[in-house]
């Protein structure tokens, strides 16, 4: 680009003492012989003009060894000579001004105009056009002009009205543009938009445009779209949207504008469908909202707070929000409702918000629960008619192939699952997928069915009736897995600080005794709180107020050699057989009784069970106590120390 | 997820129940904006924080106007200082695979690791035991890097691939439609491909060059190692991956918003083939 310039520079240094013929006459030499003929008429032209560029060129050399900034305002510099030019409407003086004023952008431009000289088939082209040009308009032949005149004519339609005078003069020079495949679209726009003004070929003038804008409107065969209807609902995009720096996203709008087409023709299909899963969720949990308005009535809701079985969710939520973990204040107040409508369509003497367990294609909503005294037993006895049945089916199949095969195997009497408000079964769970959804009771859980959720892995899937396959066999399907994971982790990770409940005391304190163990506990009502400070530091200030579940699987020893009667009796028949291969006493299975330290919890793969700390540092007279169980990761517990 | 946007990133995120206390959020947000001034980062990311026995370790990671270059990683325990990781290098992936079990939550904490060394003297060639230390600073670089391999996550479209190679947000991401949202071909890995290149040339016919130039979480191994929900009745769209249990990536269909976090211990699931 310097190169170029200080070319230029050298050949303008010659350019002044000769009024720029010399320079002609190179320009010719390269021309054919035809256009050479013009010459004298041209040269019989210069002195006419001669003042005016004489005037003009020795500030040139000035001109061009400013800095490049002055070539941007060249136009602006340039353009005073021109319109006493222009009055004389005479081409070839038109054409010399476009020479001096290019030479500067010429060497902006480098490239793009090509120089005669350099006799490159581009510039053979170019002769040609002139060529033809000739007989219209033989005193303005030279190529060499014209090409100047060229990027003299794209730099001056940046600048606008102010130019367009000297635009106007110099559309006799347009018609060689045509010929120009760098040319930009715009220019014949522009032309378009003054009729009239080409004198010399309006014809050849316009049928150039017109064949332009039909190439342009030539429609895509692959997309049925048209460039010149694209370029405009781009610009009419940028325009509209007014992006920054436009000019580097301009690819992606132009592709945002044909995807544009393609969704057009899609709307009616898809949208409908992709919009109903939102509407049907938000007139569920439209219900959530309107309960509460639809009883008004001011008795039920003194009876309402009375009863009080719901518990504060985002009360609690905000604390476990001061430990870092909860569900979004949204959400919680979603599943506060969800719980509210639990409470109020069952005989619910207590109610809490377990948890949430994530699954694979939806998350279960969990709720413990314990009802009234004696509501829940038709659940109950139903539950175990249907079992029964179910154990008297596979005991006829059993029946069945004994018979066939007659094998010494007799199978171990299933150890029975603890009755509800007992041990492992003390509470009912009830579960949903999404605040708002129908909440599902989980089936009580049976010893069998924890004893193997101890030995597998799995994931939720969030659809309850999914069967568990896995080695060894889970008796059930994924609804009691969940259960069993549920009685799992309150048995390991629920704890309370030491001392805010207290073993009952009024009722069937004896029978408790005589098994060593008691399992009632109530709330201390003298309870006054543990400096939060001691509760962070000291594990043994927290104990589990679930009862720890034995290897068996109950929560209480079942001895599993206590044989029923008819059992006996088969028994004593095969006695003989079995002798000495079977222990009459079994060890009783002693769990850590109820409301034990959590300190005394043990290290599995040395990790402690157990990690404690303050809410905050930073201000720590109001921080809790934050307990995280590192054995079932996601298990937490607070406490304010009050 | 990007620091400037932490607060309702968190809120979308918190469907997993972890998230971030008060007063960490507002520290981070203090910090985080500091960092991004410091280390003249383009873009600075709160990455996650891994559980500790002890204390957590929060992590935020530094990008350059290519959002594909190598990140910076730093780490705090108390959300206000950050110390700057080292970039993590193939010796230390190696290293620290042989570690087990929890972070601790101390930098300078010493794993202690026992291993058979070939010795030879003379003709005599004798196994020794050696005791390996290795730092925990150095098994937090190797975890974040393989999470960041393994299950970073980018919706498709979000960043595009300029013409002279490095890759920029894309400012006219305007989020994935509802259907594409559900697919997992929608969604990549955020970081340099390389199952791209093995793919055959049938495959490759349909792909943006601009857009498709990572790959895609629709062939991860093992098939079905991504959950993915929707939630809030299809506002939003919610992947967690089942290998490194604990990473959340959230997308809002139709919006910009995008962003994972990762809160977990740092182990991977190497029982995942069982539990599917």
């Amino acid at each position: 680009m310097e190169d170029l310039e200080s070319l230029k520079q050298e050949k303008e240094n010659q350019e002044p003492g000769e009024a720029g013929r010399p320079w002609e006459e190179i320009a010719a030499s390269s021309q054919d012989p035809e256009s050479a003929l013009s010459e004298p008429l041209e040269s019989e032209q210069w002195p006419e003009t001669g003042p005016q560029p004489r005037s003009s060129l020795p500030q040139s050399p000035l001109f061009r060894s400013s800095t490049p900034l002055d070539d941007l305002t060249g136009p602006g510099a340039s353009s005073p000579p021109s319109p006493p030019q222009e009055d004389s409407f005479t081409p070839s003086t038109l054409a010399l001004a476009g020479q001096e004023l290019a030479t500067p952008w010429q060497s902006d431009k480098t490239t793009v105009n090509v120089n005669p000289k350099a006799g490159t088939p581009r510039s053979h082209h170019l002769e040609q056009s002139s060529d033809k040009g000739e007989s219209t308009a033989p005193q303005t032949c030279q190529s060499e002009g014209n090409t100047f005149q060229q990027s003299q004519q794209t730099k001056r339609l940046l600048y606008g009205p102010e130019d367009m005078s000297d635009n106007n003069s110099e559309q006799k020079e347009l018609r060689f543009n045509v010929f120009q495949e760098e040319d930009s679209n715009s220019n014949y726009d522009l032309d378009h938009a003054e009729p009239g003004v080409s004198e010399v070929a309006p014809s050849l003038l316009e049928i150039a445009i017109q064949s332009a804008k039909a190439y342009l409107l030539k429609t895509s065969s692959k997309s049925g779209l048209n460039l010149y209807d694209h370029l405009s609902d781009m610009l009419t995009k940028v325009l509209d949207e007014r992006p920054e720096n436009a000019v580097d996203i301009i690819e992606s709008i132009s592709q945002d504008v044909k995807m544009a087409h393609f969704r057009k023709k899609l709307d009616t299909l898809q949208n409908e469908n992709e919009m109903l899963p939102i509407y049907e969720i938000a007139e569920k949990q439209k219900a959530l909202f309107l309960h509460g308005n639809l009883e008004g009535a001011d008795q039920e809701l003194e009876d309402e707070i009375a009863e009080n079985s719901l518990p504060n969710v985002m009360e609690s939520a905000f604390y476990f929000e001061q430990a870092g973990v909860g569900l979004g204040t949204d959400e919680t107040y979603r599943v506060f409702l969800a719980l509210k409508q639990l409470t109020d369509t069952h005989p619910i003497q207590r109610c809490r918000f377990w948890g949430k367990i994530l699954g694979l294609e939806m998350n279960y909503i969990v709720a413990e629960v314990e009802f009234r005294e004696g509501e829940d037993e038709e659940d109950v006895e139903d539950e175990n008619v249907t079992e029964e049945r179910d154990d008297g089916d596979s005991e006829a199949d059993e029946n069945d192939e004994e018979e066939l095969r007659r094998t010494f195997y007799k199978t171990p009497q299933p150890i029975p699952k603890e009755e509800s408000r007992t041990g492992a079964n003390k509470y009912v769970y009830f579960v949903c997928n999404e605040p708002g959804g129908p909440w599902v009771k989980l089936p009580s859980v049976t010893p069998a069915q924890i004893v193997i959720a101890r030995k597998i892995k799995k994931f939720f899937t969030g659809h309850l009736e999914t069967p568990i396959v896995s080695y060894p066999p889970f008796p059930g399907n994924e609804s009691n897995y969940l259960r069993a994971q549920i009685a799992r982790i309150s048995a390991g990770t629920h704890v309370s600080p030491l001392g805010f409940y207290q073993f009952g005391e009024e009722e069937g304190e004896e029978e408790e005794e005589v098994e060593g163990r008691q399992d009632n506990f109530e709330e201390n009502p003298d309870f006054e709180g543990i400096q939060v400070i001691d509760l962070v530091e000291s594990l043994s200030n927290w104990v589990h107020h679930v009862q720890h579940i034995l290897s068996q699987g109950r929560c209480n020893w079942f001895n599993p050699t206590q044989k029923s009667e008819e059992e006996e009796e088969e028994e004593d028949e095969e006695k003989e057989e079995e002798k000495g291969e079977e222990p009459d006493y079994m060890e009783q299975e002693v769990g850590p009784p109820l409301l034990t330290p959590i300190s005394e919890d043990l290290e599995i793969q040395n990790i402690p069970p157990w990690t404690t700390r303050l809410s905050s540092n930073l201000i720590p007279q109001y921080a809790i106590a934050v307990l995280r169980s590192n054995l079932w990761p996601g298990a937490y517990a607070f406490s304010n120390g009050k | 997820m990007d620091a400037e946007s932490l607060l309702l990133s968190l809120e979308l995120a918190s469907g997993s129940g972890q998230g971030l206390s008060p007063d960490r959020r507002a520290s981070l947000l203090t910090s985080l904006t500091l960092v991004k001034r410091d280390y003249r980062y383009d873009r600075v990311l709160f990455w996650g924080r891994i559980l500790g026995l002890v204390a957590d370790y929060y992590i935020a990671q530094g990008l350059s106007e290519d959002q594909l270059a190598p990140r910076k990683t730093l780490y705090s325990l108390n959300c206000m200082e950050w110390s700057l990781l080292p970039p993590a290098t193939e010796d230390m992936v190696l290293q620290t695979s042989v570690v087990k079990g929890r972070f601790m939550g101390d930098p300078s904490h010493e794993y202690e690791h026992t291993e058979l060394q070939k010795m030879s003297e003379g003709e005599k060639v004798f196994e020794e035991e050696v005791v390996v230390q290795i730092k925990e600073e150095t098994r937090l670089v190797s975890v974040i890097d393989q999470i960041d391999k393994a299950v970073a996550v980018i919706p498709r479209g979000a960043l595009f691939k300029t013409p002279f190679g490095p890759i920029h947000v894309n400012r006219t991401f305007e989020g994935l439609s509802l259907s594409e949202a559900k697919k997992l071909s929608s969604y990549f890995h955020f970081r340099e491909p390389v199952e791209l290149k093995n793919k055959t040339l049938l495959e490759k016919a349909d792909l943006d060059p601009s857009l498709d130039f990572m790959d895609s979480l629709e062939h991860d191994i093992p098939k079905g190692s991504w959950s993915i929900q929707m939630e809030r009745g299809n506002a939003l769209v919610v992947l967690r991956s089942l290998l490194w249990p604990g990473l959340t990536f959230f997308h809002a269909p139709r919006t910009k918003s995008c962003g994972s976090i990762y809160v977990g211990t740092g182990e991977k699931n190497i029982d995942l083939p069982f539990m599917l």
